[in-house]
């Protein structure tokens, strides 16, 4: 585990001054400075890195918000938002220290617009918070990743984030409608709005996915879905990995845009099956969770279509679920299969690559290849559809040797998927994990642009600094030392 | 994982405390620090704040073992705010035992203190005995029904009860007759189908006997012979939650020797008494200076332990018939739902209750902030939840609140009074009983 030791040169300290001015800005109940209460700040989803932040904020307005930036700027000090801390790649370290602003006091839902299919909401709200005010009113907000249940809208914004039913339904960037931001500079602007194709430059779409480097979002505008008329959940079991993914392609290949289309490997189904029970078969190779949505008269059609696909390549069998508590029990099996790996292996790690979905089969046989040469047991779980794979590398925590391995093989698949056109995050974000991928994925120019923009957004680098670019902020990454992969759950 | 120590023995922060050692440290590894439990918890839904969440009081627990932190006042405080709902446990994909760490935990840090006078008379000298309360409670009974608790509430006498007396009598529900006390045996209805011991409790017995005389009608409606044995006294959780764990224990080996062996299960329908008793193996194991065999005695009584909505649902209910046309929501006790994971059984109960409306309550499995004897000893944080319950209630449009648990029923009560639209708290079984004798009036407010 990291060291505790004080933080060494480079850290900013936070003055006595700018404490008071902080009390006098939130009250005491708003600002966290003792060391013993600053300890769970010190990571996030990932646990590989840590650093306390120096001092955490509790922020309720949006002129608060602006406020404590102006402050930060005022007296030197970088500043880092967190929402709920679930981040899997450090996108919540504050690196180097300084302030942290926490969102999770600004959460409420400030306006439902059902005619015009918006709402407006504040970053700290739990994702699945907001579909569950909208139950009854026949729409939901669609990205759907797997820790909804804690994750806020404002990390999803931060991230981008995905989830097994943006294949159909796109992305966090395809549902954010509007932003406002406190820009690093502690000016309050708005980008977007609740109207679609506004002129001028396409700020939401820079803003979401930039990893809190262009600023803070203090409210987010999000499109509402509607509620599809009828869904059919079929679950496809396969003998070998190829048959599966041969058949995920035809699916694609045939028009068919399912809701969602996850795979997990034989691996994943021992645990999963311990942990639920739903009836898995233990000696398939793979098996394939297939959502269709839409209307009533076309759903059961393209199911048909679907079973049909499977069983051309090889499929053993195609079941539906066939009651909705049948469905729910799936979802959770896929849903927080990650939790399950506990019963596999004391610890592991799960990356996020992407392939072009046509190399799945590719990817798929160099993960076990990777594995093996390593001797390292890899297990899979993924999205399927938009071929963003999740291989668990399991490990135990005390073999430092092993540990060494799993670094070894890890690099090794997400080079690989680099090779393949690919990339290293689907859903994750680079955060401090994949910084050092970043000079593999982009040329030199490419980055240069994206620091660029970047300059213009958080001049200073004052804002999340260390994140996202490997330039980023002057101030920090050296101190911060990869020590060893840490357990990380849910994706 | 289990059995594993930290990896230095030196304490890197510095900081020496014996409390927790004894946990077993694998259940700290067990944590992966997801996060996906920090909005399960009422108390980080409040506060925002990971210290008031449970992977941030893992964390802290974590580092007070391994001596990072010291045990200070801020470390104190956000351990004492936490419920013990284990609703995170529901939450956690990786199967973390909470309970099992801010339990012992809490323990050793409650046994370095000495209790105070509300512990002393209180919580350990008046809650465990059902006759004394019963005794004390005999006043209030007569207050109410000569309607002197208004005359003395308007006077603003309550005012001057000391601060956790003042919150206990504001928490009083209007207290029926005091019932009999149930025979010791009770013959099934028609076919007999099983066999079984009710567990009566000390508060439940005291200011909720009409329960208790459901649970028994209900049981035998459903073809159970019912034992009720006199010996049986506290389930201990008081004790075991506030530190004692010794008299704990030997609260629940006076339980386990008060049922009989050839009972096909032990009826309970106060979820945390339920909790309570089917942790008394673990309550065992945890206790040091209990021996191999006194556990196992624990042992075999909790596994015969069964809540009463899990039970009927397990038996199949005999279809009840009378109708009990209320508009209904049911609020998932903690202690039910996430300490004993029966969430589905009485809301199917329910369901077939001829005449029943039953809307969905949002953040159904959120704790009141009842919890135990928290709202006597965490009034903001009780006060804050009950608030929030009250709202969502409220905006179900039901009369009628139906839950499983005497701590809720209490808090609820309480809260609702103050409220203009009267709204009703009852248990399920209350319900079903009802519903087989035929009784029910037309509104809930009409018996």
């Amino acid at each position: 585990m990291a060291s505790t030791q004080p933080a060494p040169d480079g850290t900013v300290p936070v003055a006595t001054e700018l404490l008071i001015r902080f009390r006098r800005l939130l009250g005491d109940d708003g600002v966290l400075a003792a060391e013993d209460e600053l300890i769970v700040y010190e990571c996030d989803g990932y646990v590989v890195e840590k650093k306390a932040p120096d001092v955490v904020l509790f922020p309720t307005t949006t002129e608060q918000v602006s406020e404590i930036v102006r402050t930060c700027n005022e007296f030197d000090v970088p500043f880092v938002p967190r929402g709920a801390g679930t981040s899997l790649a450090g996108g919540c370290l504050p690196v180097g220290g300084g302030v942290m602003i926490s969102l999770t006091r600004m959460k409420s839902i400030l306006e439902v617009n059902l005619q015009d299919r918006y709402a407006v909401v504040q970053p700290g709200l739990v994702n699945l918070h907001l579909t569950r005010h909208l139950a009854g009113t026949g729409f939901h907000y669609a990205p759907d990743p797997s820790s909804q249940g804690a994750c806020t809208i404002g990390g999803n914004v931060a991230t981008n984030s995905g989830g097994p039913h943006t294949l159909k339904y796109g992305v966090t960037v395809n549902h954010v409608l509007g932003l406002e931001v406190v820009m690093p500079d502690g000016q309050v602007v708005e980008f977007g709005g609740v109207a679609e194709g506004l002129a001028g430059y396409d700020l939401v779409g820079l803003f979401v996915g930039s990893e809190g480097t262009f600023g803070i979002c203090t409210q987010v505008t999000v499109r509402l879905t509607r509620d599809p008329d009828a869904y059919r959940t079929l679950l496809g079991i396969f003998e070998t990995v190829g048959d599966a993914t041969q058949a995920i392609s035809q699916i694609i290949a045939a028009g068919i845009v399912p809701a969602a289309l996850e795979m997990m490997d034989q691996g994943i189904i021992e645990a999963v099956e311990a942990a639920y029970g739903f009836g898995f078969p233990l000696d398939a190779a793979a098996v394939v969770l297939i959502e269709v949505d839409g209307l009533e008269v076309a759903v059961d059609d393209e199911a048909e279509r679907i079973i049909r696909l499977c069983q051309e390549q090889g499929a053993r069998e195609v079941r539906r679920a066939e009651t909705e508590q049948q469905r729910a029990l799936l979802w959770k099996c896929r849903k927080q299969a990650f939790g399950a790996i506990g019963r596999l292996s004391p610890s592991y790690c799960t990356q996020d690559g992407v392939v072009p979905r046509t190399k799945l089969p590719e990817i798929l046989e160099f993960i076990t290849d990777a594995g093996e040469r390593h001797g390292v047991r890899i297990v899979n779980v993924f999205h399927a559809g938009d071929g963003n794979i999740h291989p668990i590398l399991l490990f135990d925590e005390r073999d430092e040797e092993q540990i060494a391995r799993v670094f070894r093989a890890s690099d090794e698949i997400l080079g690989k998927c680099i090779d393949l056109g690919g990339s290293v995050t689907g859903e994750h974000g680079i955060g401090v994990e994949k910084l050092e991928f970043m000079e593999r994925l982009f040329t030199e120019d490419d980055l240069d642009v994206m620091a660029s923009v970047r300059m213009a957004f958080n001049p200073r680098g004052s804002c999340s600094p260390g994140k996202m670019l490997p330039t980023a902020g002057a101030c920090g990454m050296e101190h911060i030392e990869r020590s060893h992969p840490g357990k990380q759950a849910a994706s | 994982m289990s059995g594993t120590t930290p990896e230095t023995s030196a304490t890197p922060g510095g900081f020496v405390s014996s409390v927790g050692q004894g946990i077993d440290y694998g259940r700290f590894l067990d944590c992966v620090h997801c996060g996906l439990c920090t909005s399960a918890c009422p108390t980080y839904l409040q506060t925002g704040n990971e210290n008031d969440s449970p992977r941030g009081r893992i964390y802290l627990m974590r580092g007070v073992v391994d001596g990072r932190v010291g045990l200070t006042p801020a470390v104190r405080r956000h351990l004492d705010l936490c419920l013990d709902c284990r609703s995170c446990e529901t939450a956690c994909p990786s199967g973390v035992q909470y309970g099992r760490l801010i339990e012992p935990f809490r323990v050793d840090m409650q046994k370095a203190e000495k209790p105070g006078w509300f512990q002393r008379l209180v919580l350990y000298g008046l809650f465990p005995f059902p006759r004394r309360l019963r005794f004390a409670l005999a006043p209030a009974r007569l207050m109410q029904r000569l309607g002197l608790d208004r005359v003395s509430e308007w006077a603003g006498l309550p005012r001057l009860l000391p601060g956790p007396l003042g919150r206990m009598y504001r928490l009083l529900p209007r207290l029926g007759p005091q019932r009999p006390a149930l025979p010791q045996l009770l013959p099934a209805t028609g076919e007999r189908r099983a066999r079984v011991g009710l567990f009566t409790g000390c508060v439940g017995e005291a200011m909720f006997s009409e329960t208790n005389h459901a649970t028994a009608r209900v049981l035998q409606a459903n073809g159970c012979e019912v034992v009720v044995p006199r010996t049986q006294g506290c389930c201990g959780a008081i004790h075991y939650h506030s530190g004692s764990d010794a008299p704990a224990v030997a609260m629940a080996t006076k339980n386990a020797e008060a049922f009989p062996d050839d009972l096909d299960a032990i009826i309970v329908n106060v979820a945390g008494c339920g909790s309570m008793l089917k942790d008394y193996r673990h309550m065992g194991e945890e206790t040091s200076g209990v021996g191999q065999d006194a556990v196992e005695v624990l042992g075999e009584f909790s596994d015969r332990v069964k809540d009463i909505s899990e039970f009927l649902a397990e038996l199949g209910l005999r279809p009840p018939t009378g109708k009990v046309p209320w508009r209904a929501t049911y609020h998932d006790a903690c202690h039910l739902v996430h300490a004993q994971g029966v969430r589905q059984a009485p809301r199917e109960l329910l369901e077939q209750v001829p005449g029943l409306e039953l809307f969905p309550l949002p953040e159904s499995d959120i704790c009141c902030g009842a919890a135990g004897s928290y709202n006597l000893t965490e009034p903001e944080m009780a006060d804050d939840l009950v608030s929030r319950k009250v709202a969502h209630i409220e905006s179900t449009g039901a009369d009628v609140v139906v839950t499983g648990n005497a701590g809720c029923s209490l808090q609820l009560q309480a809260a609702l009074r103050k409220r203009s639209r009267p709204i009703r708290v009852v248990h399920p079984v209350e319900v079903l009983d009802l519903s087989y004798r035929g009784v029910a009036g037309s509104s809930p407010f009409d018996e």
